[in-house]
Formats: C-alpha cells, sequence, structure tokens
C-alpha cells in the first residue's frame, strides 16, 4: 500500500509544475500588455521602467522560476510563520501580489475562502445524503416508479445548467413568494438564534443548486453500482444464509457498491468547485469563483494565476486521494 | 434458385443492416425518441424560424419595453423592446452553431488521439500522459482566462462576431476530447486482437488503409455516443461562459447571453429569464436522452431486453 501511494505521489510533482508552466505560459504569451491599462498620457520611457519594475524585461524561464520560487516557497513559509508565530530568516519575502489591491494574493484567497467552503461543503454533503438513498431503493427497485421519478429527476439535475437553477429558484422564491434573500450577505455575524436563522435562509438557495446537481450525478453512480452488485453471487449467498433482506441489502451489497462511488465523490470536489464560481456569481456569494472573475475582469494577472494554479492543485490532490482511497478500500487495484 | 431470387433475398438482408437494428432498439427508448424529436423541432425552428418571425431580433421599440407575454410579442420584450422570441431564435442559431462545430472539434481531436494511441504503440504512452495532464487541468478557470487573454486579438482579426466565435469553439473543442480519446483508445485496443484485423493485415493492408477501413468505422458507436455528450456539454459551457459576462457581446443574442442580460431585470420582469434558460435546458436535456437511448441501442449485450 506504501509503495503504491509513493508511486502516485510521484506522479504528481511533474503533473502540478507541468500544469503550472502551462498556466504561466498562457498568461505570459497573451498578446495583452500588463501596462496598456495605465493612462495614455505616461511618456514610453516611464513605462518602459514601469515593465522593468514589474519584471518584465527578463527572459521567460527567469521569471517562471522566480514565479516558482514565490509561489512554493516564499508563500508557504508565510502562512507557516502566521499559524505558529515564529519568524523563519529576515521575514521580508516578495510575495506574489494583486495587481488591483496591491495585497498579497494568499491573504485575498484567505478572506474568501470560508464562504465557498461552507457553501460548496455545505451542498456536496447534502446532494451526497440525498443522493445514496435514491440510488440505493431505484437500483432496489429497479423500474419502479420510484425508478423512473428518479431517473427522469437526476437526468433534469445533470441537464439543466446550475446558472438556470439559481436563476429560477431566485425568481420562484425571492421575487415571487420572498421566502429567501437573492443575495448573500457575507457581514452577517451568527452570534444569536435569529441570525443564524438568517444564515441558514440566505445559505439554502445557492446550497440547494448546487447540491440538486450533485445528487443528480451521485444518485446515478450509486444506482448503477447498486445494480452491478445485486446480481453477484455473494448475495444470493448472504440470502441462502437466511439473512434479512435489510442486512443483505444494508450491509453487504451496500458496502461494497459505495466503493465506487466514494472515488467519485472524491474525483468530482474539484468539478464542484468549479461549478461554484458559476452559482457565487448568481447568488452574489463572494468566494473564491467570484474572485476570479473579477480577477479575470480586470486582468490582474498574478490573482488569475494564483488562483487558476490553486483549482489545478484541487484537482490532483483530489485525483491522488480518489486513487488511494480506492487502494485502501479495493486491494484488487494496488497491483502490488 | 435463381440468381433473381438470390439478390432478391440480397436485398432483404440488407434491409436488416445493423443500423437498422440500432434503429429498432432505439425506437423503443421512448425518451431517446421525444428527445430526437424535440431536438429536431428546435433546429427546425432555429435555422427557418427567423424567415417566419419576421421582426430582427435587434429592432428597438422602446414604447413597447418590458412588456410580458402578448399575441404581438408571445415571449415578452426586453427594456429596449426588443422581441424575446425572436432573439431566442436568433441565440439558439448561435448555441446550436457553438455546439455542434465545438463537439465536432472535439471529436476530431478525441478520436484522432484515441485511435492513434490505440494503433501505434509507440504513441500510446506519451499520447495517454497528454491525455492525462489535459484531464488534470482546471478547464472552466482556463476557459475564462484564455478567453479574456485572446478575446481583443481575434475580435481585431476577424471582426467582432466571428473572432469570438472561432475562440470560443476553438476553446471548448480543446477541452473536451480527452473522455472521446479514452474511450476510442480502449475500443481500439481491443478490435487491435480480434481475427479480421490480423485477416486484413496478413494480406498487406497499409495502416492508413486498415484505420479507415477497418478500425474507425467499429470504434462508431462510441463515437456517436460522445458526440451527443459532446452537443450538450458544449452548449451548456458556451452559455456559462456567456452568462459570466465573457461569451458573445450583447448585441450579439445567444441564449447563455440573454439569460445573463435578463438577470439583471428579474423583480422587474421575471418571465423574461425563463425563456432562454428553458430553451438552454429543454435542449440540453433531449440531446441527453438521444445520447441514452443511442448508448443502449448500440451496445448488443442490453439489446432487446
Amino acid at each position: 500500500m506504501l509503495n503504491y501511494t509513493i508511486r502516485r505521489l510521484m506522479f504528481t510533482v511533474p503533473v502540478l509544475l507541468f500544469i503550472s508552466f502551462i498556466i504561466f505560459l498562457l498568461l505570459d504569451l497573451a498578446p495583452n500588455d500588463p501596462t496598456g491599462n495605465l493612462p495614455m498620457t505616461i511618456p514610453p520611457e516611464v513605462r518602459q521602467q514601469i515593465r522593468e519594475s514589474l519584471g518584465l524585461d527578463q527572459p521567460i524561464w527567469v521569471r517562471y522560476l522566480l514565479w516558482c520560487k514565490q509561489f512554493f516557497i516564499n508563500e508557504p513559509l508565510n502562512i507557516i510563520e502566521q499559524w505558529f508565530g515564529i519568524q523563519i530568516g529576515d521575514g521580508d519575502r516578495l510575495r506574489v501580489r494583486s495587481w488591483a489591491t496591491r495585497s498579497p494574493v494568499v491573504d485575498l484567497i484567505v478572506e474568501r475562502m470560508p464562504q465557498t467552503l461552507w457553501v460548496v461543503g455545505m451542498s456536496y454533503v447534502v446532494g451526497i445524503i440525498i443522493a445514496i438513498p435514491i440510488g440505493v431503493i431505484s437500483a432496489y427497485r429497479q423500474y419502479s416508479w420510484f425508478d423512473q421519478a428518479g431517473t427522469f429527476i437526476s437526468m433534469v439535475g445533470f441537464s439543466v445548467p446550475t446558472f438556470f437553477t439559481g436563476v429560477l429558484m431566485i425568481v420562484v422564491f425571492s421575487v415571487w413568494l420572498g421566502w429567501f434573500p437573492s443575495i448573500y450577505d457575507t457581514t452577517l455575524v451568527v452570534e444569536d438564534w435569529s441570525s443564524f436563522v438568517q444564515q441558514v435562509r440566505q445559505m439554502a438557495m445557492p446550497v440547494f443548486v448546487l447540491a440538486l446537481f450533485n445528487a443528480a450525478q451521485i444518485s446515478r453512480f450509486m444506482r448503477a453500482s447498486m445494480l452491478d452488485n445485486l446480481n453477484q453471487d455473494y448475495v444470493r449467498t448472504a440470502r441462502a444464509k437466511g439473512l434479512k433482506e435489510k442486512t443483505v441489502l444494508l450491509v453487504h451489497v451496500l458496502r461494497n457498491s459505495l466503493i465506487p462511488v466514494v472515488t467519485v465523490i472524491a474525483l468530482n470536489v474539484p468539478q464542484v468547485f468549479g461549478g461554484a464560481i458559476i452559482t457565487e456569481q448568481v447568488f452574489k456569494v463572494n468566494g473564491l469563483g467570484q474572485l476570479l472573475i473579477i480577477g479575470i475582469q480586470g486582468a490582474d494577472i498574478p490573482l488569475v494565476q494564483t488562483l487558476t494554479f490553486i483549482f489545478a492543485v484541487l484537482i490532483v490532490l483530489f485525483n491522488l486521494i480518489a486513487d488511494i482511497l480506492y487502494g485502501i478500500l479495493d486491494p484488487r487495484i494496488r497491483y502490488d | 434458385m435463381t440468381d433473381a431470387t438470390l439478390a432478391q433475398a440480397g436485398r432483404n438482408r440488407a434491409g436488416r443492416s445493423q443500423w437498422a437494428d440500432v434503429w429498432d432498439q432505439f425506437k423503443t427508448h421512448r425518451g431517446a425518441l421525444l428527445g430526437m424529436g424535440f431536438f429536431i423541432f428546435v433546429s427546425l425552428l432555429v435555422i427557418f424560424g427567423p424567415w417566419l418571425w419576421d421582426i430582427p431580433p435587434n429592432y428597438i421599440d422602446i414604447r413597447a419595453k418590458n412588456q410580458g407575454p402578448s399575441l404581438a410579442h408571445p415571449m415578452g420584450t426586453d427594456q429596449l423592446g426588443r422581441d424575446t422570441f425572436a432573439q431566442v431564435l436568433a441565440g439558439g442559431r448561435v448555441s446550436l452553431l457553438v455546439g455542434v462545430t465545438a463537439m465536432a472539434l472535439s471529436l476530431v481531436l478525441g478520436t484522432l488521439v484515441g485511435v492513434l494511441a490505440g494503433y501505434f504503440k509507440r504513441l500510446d504512452g506519451p499520447l495517454m500522459r497528454l491525455t492525462d495532464l489535459f484531464l488534470a487541468l482546471p478547464l472552466l478557470p482556463l476557459l475564462l482566462v484564455i478567453i479574456m487573454l485572446f478575446r481583443d486579438t481575434l475580435r481585431a482579426a476577424f471582426g467582432p462576431e466571428t473572432g469570438i466565435f472561432i475562440l470560443i469553439v476553438f476553446v471548448i473543442g480543446i477541452t473536451s476530447w480527452m473522455q472521446t480519446a479514452r474511450i476510442v483508445r480502449g475500443d481500439v485496443l481491443s478490435l487491435k486482437e480480434q481475427e479480421f484485423v490480423l485477416a486484413a493485415r496478413s494480406i498487406g493492408t497499409p495502416s492508413h488503409r486498415m484505420i479507415l477501413r477497418h478500425i474507425l468505422p467499429n470504434v462508431l458507436s462510441p463515437i456517436m455516443v460522445s458526440a451527443t455528450l459532446g452537443i450538450a456539454n458544449a452548449i451548456i459551457t458556451e452559455s456559462a461562459l456567456s452568462f459570466l459576462g465573457l461569451g458573445f457581446p450583447s448585441d450579439f443574442p445567444t441564449w447563455g447571453r440573454l439569460l445573463f442580460d435578463s438577470t439583471n431585470f428579474m423583480t422587474l420582469n421575471p418571465e423574461r429569464v425563463i425563456w432562454p434558460g428553458l430553451a438552454i435546458s429543454l435542449t440540453v436535456l433531449s440531446v441527453n436522452y438521444i445520447g441514452d437511448g443511442l448508448r443502449d441501442a448500440l451496445d448488443p449485450r442490453i439489446r432487446g431486453r
């Protein structure tokens, strides 16, 4: 198992370096000019000085290595310093700074991380909780009306994009019925019961929209996986032993069917973060996705680079987690 | 038996070709049939509709702004008095065109990579590592970044609409070929071991003819299924990009763009958001159902169940 894990880990390092290089190259080779938005009245020699101060006159590989140093050495050291309150070296390191706000990119991300994690994480958990029972019942009563309805709803949840479900929910529940606020208020501090209710109300719609989308995918996987297992010999053996149907279903079949589903759940986490970009935009949640959109609209290249790379890290990380989980849960996969 | 009856029998057997079987099976899937009917209906509507409904989508009638559905404007009007129905029709043209072209591009790329990786052992390693790398890219953020960076250049080169069309089709195509490549590679690998391929090779068939005559026709069914998924994916991605304000310019309607523009008038004119959203959702749903039916019909193991 250790061998397998190490082999997987070894593969992630070149992948991450390659992705970081692609992101760097993409932003670097792009035809626009970071000083292009500055006023036309700036004389060319001053403009040249600005470019030099941004380090744009150096060859591309120097800038890539410097960016790597900033990203992989300076920023982690800063985080360690902040967490443990210790001083490593002289503490005066060049940080990745946003061009728009002049503050370190990591600080901006840390500010916005909780909102995204709350909304995305909650929706994922809710989605899984909805999806697994639906998948189990659909498979157990295959071709029943419940199965037909479940398949149809998951098809709809899968096909209807989140920006339409979100907008539709706002129209129905905020505009027509007035039950939920349409805009997520981040300044709200949960301190008593009424503010807690307020928080639940404003989270309800974004969480539900994302949860529906996740549940649609996961319940289909769950159903297929259950169906694969229900016809296996060990199920017949379990029934022949005289076990109760409930035990057969919930202990024997469910456990084995969850193995592929768990990996799918892990694999989908980054995709959910990607989908949250749109949902955050719909409900005006000021999370990471909205930060990315703001950065893109303002051509804030360091911010966009860092965020895109964080999304890439998430994908690689959860691929790794899925692989390792699969190896732990299903020893046949390990090939060692 | 005379030659004439033999020929007759041959023709009868030709009538029950593989595709007739597939069609018979496809017909039993009610959702797929409905989806196909709806998709054809929407396609015909957006292709011929603008000739029948002759209000131009950009015609501004400011006195009739923000109206609800009526006989003159079946889907109401927007804040400048433009007819929403005409805009949805015009937007559908672009959205479907983007969907189909991007799907074609990603299919060509995916099939090419899949066949090359499956057929030539030497290319398998590098091409599949490339596929893995592409699968590890954060696609939506990258799409946004690419569009932000290259939008202005392409607009200057090809004009505002054509430039952004080329860009969007290109980025969607280039970021969605990986699944097709993987499936095609797997099928090619198993096909390569079959006797008919060995027979063809033993009479000296060159590689390119082997691929075109023997391999490609046999991997057609997974390609067709990924084609339907590709259309659905491309339509959703294009709408998402337009919805985030990074797609087509606003005087050039697409379904995503219409939805994005109407969200600002949600309290004033809530019906307006429904039409483009409904168009996107129903089209994608129908395409997904077609894909579902095709997958069932093309898989001989579950045929006739």
